[in-house]
This record gives structure tokens, C-alpha cells and sequence, in this order.
């Protein structure tokens, strides 16, 4: 049911027609009530009602339109802080910095979870309540429309004239057309356009028909309000038993879908190992194509691809090739390329000459020209364990002050320019470290700018070997890695099926019209047959005129008289009143 | 990937230009008609003093009534006896006989500037060979061909003269935005955007957005409307002449309701669209990322609107304000959470 008043309802009450019982009919639906509702309000503030009394108040304000209206507004106002302050499931390195940077608001924007916004009790106290309400409100409309559907067009009012819209035509006596032969043509016309009708009064000098169609806004509605239900929950079963993992993956590499195989793991709450498909991958190739022939956009990168081979238990090996909005799908896991770069190989030697680091270092990209930064530990360094920090350039070059800038994505002059440290790396006590950051609080610097020994910059194919005669670092050569995501969410299909049929019921609910339609007829005492219609909408429904339009017109082509007297009604002119 | 045509994309910066100029003339011509609607009141309630008499006449013969909303000038409120007429347009909103010379004027500058800024917009995507919505001087220039086109399809329906200053005003400052605040190059697009969703999820954006536009130019006239009624029914004096231009506050408020449902819709097919893609390009189909809770918010205010239009209580004045509350937080969308906000969508290209 849609309870919108329309314009003519709302600003001229006095002469609205009701013409059926309370509660069904159009905007007055609405306002009965809440009439109702709030004679229980009173029934329920006798504090003898008690526990249970407070209870059923309580659901009714709850499930009242304006509390759903203004949990709806609350709901729009407490999304937005999620999209000022940084948020942890998104990007829990830039919140640890914000509360670096902000050590006196940070900790209380904290407090009040605002860096976790989507998850926090009061963003969830809102949806949660604003749900409970739409079920309270569901339910028993959807009860409410089965019974309207199985019942009969409400009794014909008895001044159709008073309807918002209002026709009357006069058959000449000469058609013979006898009252009730009219409304019953009637009926069958109004059959024809889809209403639902019933002959009243058939024996009677006054017959009519009473006919209503539309019953599909309030199924949409109802669908509609249902399937957001049906999304939340969707949502909420992805997080619980879905997984979403990342891993980089250096050109030759081999990913195992293993826990061990990830760099990070973010599995749901019922979440167990035995969900991960048995799949692994191997990145053979990685392609970029940067922008070579545009004057301003130079270098703006136009195509990713990466080649894997796809290995499923018991079947051959597969090449399959990932791009950006193309991933692969294996089993019910999807793969996803969300980043890449380039990883410089590196060879380590340690003061004892071994060699303790030997292999590919995964530099992050910074900006469009793969400006990157890189850190490499060496825990296997004697005597001394290693650590360096600095960058990587593709396309070095230096400016005018002699500082070196990266200017192109390709590796046109590939250069590292790196720190170097020893002492303890802090990583044999178990806790759990970033590897992009080396904390150099408890370590020696080596190389840097401010050192006798400078700063370690290293072209291909250079060596460089360090001070007080720890070891060397050689740059070997350069390969590219992929940023991979690896996502399972067992919700997702659910997700899509609820909102398709929401977007369906949403469509039914605002735009088909709900509308009802009485004919009556009689015999004036002249043998003319008059014939009255009027129409009523139920909800907003623009389209009402047009359809008494219609409808009048298909009269007078059935029976072939000349228009007799007809009115519209409006504000401006009341019709006549001819009951 | 093909070549980009410069000699085609310098035309169609030429054609932005000329567009832009031109719907300046449109906008000028559009306040020109709103200034002088005091002439052309006196001609309406000419036409309507002959009207009414033989409207009279017809009632007492009973052959024919007055058809709903032809009349044009009303009184506001029950107490006609002190009450000041407040004088307004047709709540029909359908074409009148007068003559808006400045009107008539402002519509065909319309077409003229529209047909010059499609050419533009179409010119740019085949200089790109990609549809023309890569960055934030497209999504303006195409923004703003929308609002016109849907604008112009809007009146061949109903008389909205009205509103042009309004619209066109908004297009010339969506232009102006490209041109000024944002001029990018034509390029390709980096590999995010290159998805066959572009097409789908970013036109419905912005038809939805086109709609939103027409809709808040109506609730801000609907609530300015609807205090010259109140002051009208106070008695005192009609400060804004032009709103004689403008029908009733309800009607304005009817037809907002109208057009705001449909744009609802298609803003719901522009989230889950998005979702959609946001799947394929992210492997989530909702993250929290800023563009989708703004995207988000829009939908529940929305939403609320229209919720608002069935509580008691919340109809008029208080739904007008929703209304304006979702164009600004599309407009926030669009402008700055595009060039402040970091995020997944940060690829607006400015
Ligand atoms: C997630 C929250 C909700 C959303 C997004 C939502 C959305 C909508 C939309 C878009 C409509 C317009 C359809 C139409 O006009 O026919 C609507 C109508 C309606 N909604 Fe909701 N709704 C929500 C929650 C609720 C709740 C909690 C209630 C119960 C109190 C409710 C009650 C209604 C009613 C009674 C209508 C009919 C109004 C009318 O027909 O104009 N809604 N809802």
C-alpha cells in the first residue's frame, strides 16, 4: 500500500471521498493508523501495563514510519564519518599514522570508533534497529495486502462525484441499453485493462461495479523492503565464512593457496582452513604498456597483464592471463590484480664473504614514474645481521641540485640508492614484523649521506661493498611482480540476487499505479440510461486523469452516443453531484 | 590501442567553448524573461479575466467544466478577505497562449548550444575512441549535455520556462568548472577504467544526476514559492514578482516527487551497478570506500525523501529540504570527494 497523500488529499480533507473502511484507503489509510496506534500509545503509558505493555510501546514506535524515517536520516549522517577519518579494514597503516601524527584526538576518535565506523556499535545499533523496524513494518502489511487481494473492490460510494476524478455520460433511449446490461459491459471493458471486478446491486435500479487494479505496487513495495533483508543478510554471510588474502607475486614465483601462502589474511569469523580451494599459481610473465605517444599524459600506464599458469588438483596446468577488471576465477575463489611494480635482484654478501641475501626485493611504487621504496633485511648476515632502506628508480635522473628523481615508469637507467645498517633486526623474538619497514632504533648506520662512506648508489650489474668490511650488495638485474587479491565471498551470489529484485520491486512500487474504479448505472425517467464513473487513486498516481480520460472514452465508443454533460473534478470546479 | 585524433579533440574543445558561450546567452536570455514577467503576467491575467467569464457562463449551461489546474491566478488560503491574491502560473504547467518572446528566445539558444556542446562531447570521445567519461572535465562536459538534453526533453512535456535560469545556470557553471577548473588533454584511459561497465554504470550516474539537478531547481522554488504563499495568506506584500512565473509550491512539490522517484531508481541501479564493477575491478563489491559512502549517503536521503513524502508531517517544506540536502551531497560527491578525498576512485584526472 502507498500511503503518500497526493496533493488534493492533503489540502482539501473536507472533501476527500472514503469510500471504504478504515484502513485501506489511500493516504487515509495511513492516518487511521496512526490513529490507532496512538490510542495503544495512550493504552500502554497506564503503568499497570508493565513489562509487557512497555513492550508493545516500544514496537510501535519502532516500527512507526517516522521512526523509520528518522533512523533512515541517522542512518545517511553516521555513514559520513567513515568517509573523513581513515579507516582500519581499508588501510590500518594510514590510522597507526593518524594516531602517530594526532596522539591527542587520535586515541578518543579511537574510543568512539570512528576509524572503524562500519563495524562500530553504533553505526551497526542504527542499521540493526532501522531493519527491526522494516520487518515490523513488512510483516504485517504483507498479511494486510493478502487479505486486500483476496477481497473484493471496496462497496461503491455513493457520490461517485466526489471522487478526484469524475465522469458521466447519458445513452439516448432509443439504445436500449438497459442499467444493468451497462455496468456489466462496463465490468468487461474494465477487465479488458487489467482490473479485478465485481457487479454489485446487479438486481437493483442502481447496479455499479467496483473494480481496482494495481496490487503489483504493493508486492514490489513489499519485495522491495524484503530484499534489503535479504542483501543485509547476504553481507553478513560473506564476512562470516568468506576469506580475502594478498599476496605479491615476483615474476617465476609459485603461490600455494595455503595460509602460509599469503603475505596477509583476513578470514571471517567462521572462517576454516579446509575453505581455501587447493590451487596454485605461477606469475610467468608480467606486461606493462605505458602511454608513449600522447605529448601530456607520457608514460600514463595503458595495459597490465599478467600470464599465470592456473594448477588445479588433478588437472593439467593452464595459462591464463589477469588484467585489471578481468579476474580469474578458480573454484570459489576469485583472483584479482590490484597492484604491480618492479622488484630489483639483489646479492648480498656478509663480512664473512657468504652469500646471505640472494634474490628478487619487492620495491612499492610511490608515484606514476615507480619512484619506490624498498627495504631489505638480512638476518643471515655474520657476524653482523644487515639491513638496508632507500630507493629504487626505473628512469633515474638527477636535477639540478643534484638530487636523484625518477622520470620514467620504464626501466630506462634502473638505480638504487640505499642506507645500510647493522646490529640486531629485532626479528628472532617472534613478534610479527612489517617487511617494508626496517626500525633502525636499535641499528648502526653504515652507509648514508652524512657518513665518510655515503650513501650506496648502484647502477645495473654494480657492486658496492660496505664499510668496516661487512659485506657487499650487488644489483643483479630487475623483474616485476603482481599485486594479487584472492577473495572468497560465499555471500556474493546472494548479495546479487536481493538487490536485482530490489531494483525489480522498487520499480513496481513507484511506478505502477494503484487505482480503483466504480461504475454505476440507472434509468432516468425520460427511458435515458445514465451512466456515472469515478476513479480513486490510492497513493501517488499522476496518471489518474489520463485513465478516467481512457476509460471515458472507451465508454462512449461501447454504447456510441453523443458526450453528455461531464465534469472533472478539481479544486477549481467541484463536479455535479448527481446521486 | 588506436591513436589519439588531436585535430578532432582540438575541434571539440572549440565546440565546448562555443557550447559554453552559447548556453551563457541561453542563461542571460532565461533571467531576461524571469525579470520582465510582470508584462507578461498582465497579458495572462488578461487572457484569464475572459476565461473565467466564459468558464461561469459553462458551469450554468452544465454543458462543460473548467479542466483541473487552468487557472492560472489563485487566491492562497481560505480567508480571501484580507488575504493578498498571490498571483502564479498554471499548477498544469502546460504551454499558455501568451507570448515570452525572452522565453522562446532562451529555449532555442538551448538547443542550439546543446546540439554544440553534443558535438563537443561526441567529438572528444571519438578523438579518445572511448566513450568521453575518463576524468573530471568529461564527467562535467557530459554532465552537463545530460542536464540539458533531459532538460529539453522535460519541456516538450511541459511548459518549465521557469526553471530555465536555474538549469542552464547549473550547466553554465558545470562548464565552466571543465573548462576553468578542470581542462584535461584527451588520453586513454588507464587500465581501472577500462571495462565495458564504464559505459553502463557512469551514464546511469549521471542521467540520475541530471534528474536530481531539475529537481532541486524545483524544491528551491518550491520553498520560495511557498513562503511568498504564506506571506500572501498573511497579507502582506508580493516582494518577488518573477515567482508569478512559477506555479504553486504543491504542484512544484508533485512534480519534484515525480521526477525524484525516477532519478531514485536510477541512482539505485548506479550503486549496485557500481557494486557490480567494484566486484570485478577490486574483488569486493562494497568497501567503504569514500565515493561509495557518499554514493551511499545520496541513496538514503534519498530515500528518506521519498519516505519522507508518506510521513505525516514531512511533506512540503521539510521533504523540499531533503531534496536539496541529496542535490548537495551529489554535488560533494562529484566535486570534492573527487579532488580531496583519497580512494579507489581517485582517478578523476585533476
Ligand atoms: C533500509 C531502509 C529502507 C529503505 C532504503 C526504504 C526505501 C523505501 C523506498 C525507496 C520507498 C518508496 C517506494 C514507494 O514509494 O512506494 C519506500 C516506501 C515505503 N517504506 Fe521504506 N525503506 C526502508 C525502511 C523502511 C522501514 C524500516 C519501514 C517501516 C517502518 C518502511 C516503510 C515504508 C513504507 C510504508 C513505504 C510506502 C511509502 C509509499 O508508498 O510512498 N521502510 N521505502
Amino acid at each position: 500500500m502507498s500511503q503518500t497523500p497526493d496533493g488534493a488529499q492533503r489540502h482539501d480533507d473536507a472533501g476527500a471521498p472514503a469510500p471504504d473502511g478504515p484502513g485501506t484507503g489511500g493516504g487515509k489509510g495511513r492516518a487511521v493508523t496512526d490513529r490507532k496506534r496512538n490510542r495503544k500509545r495512550d493504552d500502554v503509558a497506564v503503568p499497570a501495563l508493565g513489562f509487557l505493555g512497555m513492550l508493545r510501546w516500544a514496537w510501535t514506535q519502532l516500527t512507526s514510519m517516522r521512526t523509520a524515517l528518522f533512523l533512515l536520516l541517522l542512518l545517511a549522517v553516521a555513514a559520513v564519518p567513515g568517509s573523513l577519518f581513515p579507516q582500519r579494514p581499508a588501510n590500518p597503516a594510514v590510522v597507526t599514522q593518524y594516531l602517530t601524527d594526532n596522539p591527542e584526538v587520535g586515541p578518543w576518535l579511537d574510543r568512539f570508533q570512528l576509524f572503524d565506523v562500519y563495524s562500530s556499535v553504533w553505526f551497526s545499533a542504527i542499521y540493526l534497529l532501522l531493519f527491526l523496524s522494516l520487518i515490523g513494518c513488512v510483516i504485517p502489511r504483507a498479511i494486510q495486502h493478502y487479505k486486500a487481494m483476496r477481497s473484493q473492490p471496496p462497496r461503491t460510494p455513493r457520490r461517485l462525484s466526489r471522487l478526484p476524478e469524475y465522469g458521466s455520460m447519458a445513452v439516448p433511449a432509443e439504445a436500449g441499453l438497459s442499467a444493468r446490461s451497462a455496468v456489466e459491459e462496463a465490468a468487461r471493458l474494465l477487465k479488458r485493462r487489467g482490473y479485478r471486478v465485481n457487479v454489485r446491486d446487479a438486481d437493483t435500479d442502481r447496479p455499479s461495479v467496483g473494480a481496482e487494479r494495481g496490487f503489483a505496487k504493493e508486492i514490489g513495495n513489499l519485495v522491495f523492503h524484503t530484499s534489503l533483508i535479504g542483501v543485509l543478510v547476504s553481507v553478513a554471510i560473506g564476512g562470516q565464512f568468506g576469506y580475502t588474502g594478498q599476496r605479491v607475486l615476483v615474476e617465476g614465483e609459485t603461490f600455494v593457496n595455503s595460509l602460509i601462502g599469503y603475505d596477509s589474511f583476513n578470514p571471517g569469523t567462521g572462517f576454516t582452513e579446509d575453505r581455501l580451494d587447493p590451487f596454485s599459481l605461477t606469475l610467468d610473465k608480467f606486461e606493462v604498456v605505458f602511454d608513449r605517444e600522447s605529448t601530456t599524459h607520457y608514460g600514463q600506464p595503458l595495459d597490465f597483464t599478467a600470464t599465470m599458469s592456473v594448477r588445479e588438483p588433478g588437472q593439467p596446468a593452464e595459462q591464463q592471463v589477469l588484467k585489471v577488471n578481468h579476474p580469474l576465477t578458480i573454484g570459489g575463489s576469485n583472483v584479482y590484480l590490484m597492484g604491480n611494480g618492479y622488484a630489483p635482484v639483489v646479492t648480498i654478501r656478509d663480512g664473512e664473504g657468504n652469500i646471505a641475501h640472494q634474490g628478487p626485493v619487492v620495491a612499492i611504487p610511490n608515484d606514476g614514474a615507480y619512484t619506490s621504496t624498498m627495504v631489505i633485511k638480512v638476518p643471515d648476515a655474520k657476524p653482523e645481521q644487515l639491513g638496508f632502506v632507500g630507493f629504487f628508480l626505473p628512469t633515474a635522473m638527477e636535477g639540478e641540485d643534484g638530487v636523484a628523481y625518477g622520470s620514467d615508469p620504464d626501466p630506462m637507467n634502473p638505480r638504487l640508492y640505499l642506507n645500510s645498517y647493522y646490529g640486531d633486526l629485532g626479528l628472532d623474538n617472534g613478534d610479527p614484523k612489517n617487511v617494508f619497514v626496517l626500525d633502525t632504533s636499535n641499528l648502526t648506520v653504515l652507509n648514508d649521506r652524512n657518513q665518510d662512506s655515503g650513501g650506496i648508489e648502484l647502477a645495473a650489474y654494480e657492486t658496492k661493498e660496505l664499510p668496516n668490511g661487512m659485506g657487499s650488495i650487488t644489483f643483479d638485474g630487475l623483474v616485476r611482480y603482481a599485486a594479487l587479491d584472492i577473495h572468497h565471498d560465499p555471500g556474493k551470489l546472494g548479495a546479487l540476487v536481493f538487490s536485482s529484485l530490489a531494483m525489480a520491486g522498487l520499480g513496481a512500487s513507484l511506478f505502477i499505479g494503484r487505482r480503483r474504479v466504480w461504475v454505476r448505472a440507472g434509468t432516468h425517467d425520460d427511458g435515458r440510461t445514465m451512466v456515472e464513473w469515478g476513479l480513486l487513486a490510492r497513493g501517488e498516481d499522476h496518471r489518474l486523469a489520463p485513465e478516467a480520460a481512457t476509460i471515458s472514452k472507451l465508454l462512449r465508443d461501447q454504447w456510441l452516443t453523443d458526450a453528455g454533460p461531464q465534469a472533472h473534478n478539481s479544486k477549481s470546479a467541484a463536479g455535479v453531484d448527481n446521486s | 590501442m588506436p591513436t589519439i585524433d588531436q585535430t578532432l579533440a582540438q575541434y571539440s574543445e572549440l565546440f565546448m567553448l562555443l557550447g559554453a558561450m552559447a548556453f551563457t546567452v541561453a542563461f542571460i536570455a532565461f533571467c531576461w524573461d524571469l525579470a520582465k514577467s510582470s508584462k507578461t503576467i498582465k497579458a495572462v491575467e488578461d487572457r484569464l479575466a475572459a476565461e473565467h467569464a466564459t468558464a461561469d457562463v459553462a458551469v450554468l449551461v452544465g454543458a462543460a467544466g473548467a479542466s483541473s489546474g487552468s487557472a492560472a491566478g489563485r487566491t492562497a488560503g481560505g480567508s480571501a478577505g484580507q488575504a493578498h491574491t498571490v498571483e502564479m502560473a498554471s499548477d498544469s504547467m502546460n504551454y499558455g497562449k501568451e507570448r515570452r518572446a525572452a522565453a522562446r528566445i532562451g529555449v532555442a539558444l538551448t538547443v542550439l548550444a546543446t546540439v554544440i556542446l553534443a558535438a563537443g562531447v561526441l567529438t572528444r570521445g571519438l578523438a579518445a575512441h572511448r566513450v568521453p567519461w575518463g576524468n573530471m572535465y568529461e564527467f562535467c562536459t557530459t554532465g552537463a549535455l545530460m542536464v540539458a538534453v533531459v532538460y529539453l526533453i522535460a519541456l516538450t512535456r511541459k511548459d518549465l520556462r521557469f526553471l530555465g535560469s536555474f538549469v542552464i545556470g547549473l550547466v553554465v557553471v558545470m562548464l565552466i568548472a571543465a573548462t576553468i577548473g578542470f581542462p584535461t588533454p584527451v588520453a586513454h584511459l588507464i587500465p581501472a577504467l577500462q571495462s565495458y561497465w564504464i559505459i553502463i554504470h557512469v551514464s546511469v550516474a549521471v542521467l540520475a544526476s541530471a534528474l536530481f539537478t531539475l529537481t532541486f531547481a524545483m524544491s528551491v522554488l518550491q520553498l520560495i514559492q511557498g513562503n511568498r504563499e504564506a506571506r500572501g495568506r498573511a497579507g502582506k506584500a508580493d516582494k518577488l514578482a518573477f515567482m508569478r512565473l512559477v506555479p504553486s509550491a504543491l504542484t512544484l512539490e508533485n512534480a519534484a516527487y515525480r521526477i525524484n522517484a525516477v532519478s531514485f531508481v536510477f541512482w539505485t541501479f548506479t550503486l549496485v551497478l557500481g557494486a557490480i564493477w567494484a566486484e570485478e575491478a577490486w574483488g569486493r563489491y562494497w568497501g567503504w570506500d569514500t565515493k561509495e559512502v557518499w554514493t551511499f549517503v545520496i541513496w538514503v536521503v534519498y530515500a528518506g525523501y521519498l519516505h519522507a513524502r508518506a510521513t505525516r508531517g514531512w511533506t512540503g517544506t521539510r521533504a523540499a529540504w531533503l531534496s536539496i540536502v541529496g542535490y548537495l551531497c551529489v554535488v560533494f560527491n562529484f566535486t570534492i570527494v573527487n579532488v580531496f578525498f583519497a580512494g579507489l576512485h581517485s582517478y578523476a584526472g585533476v
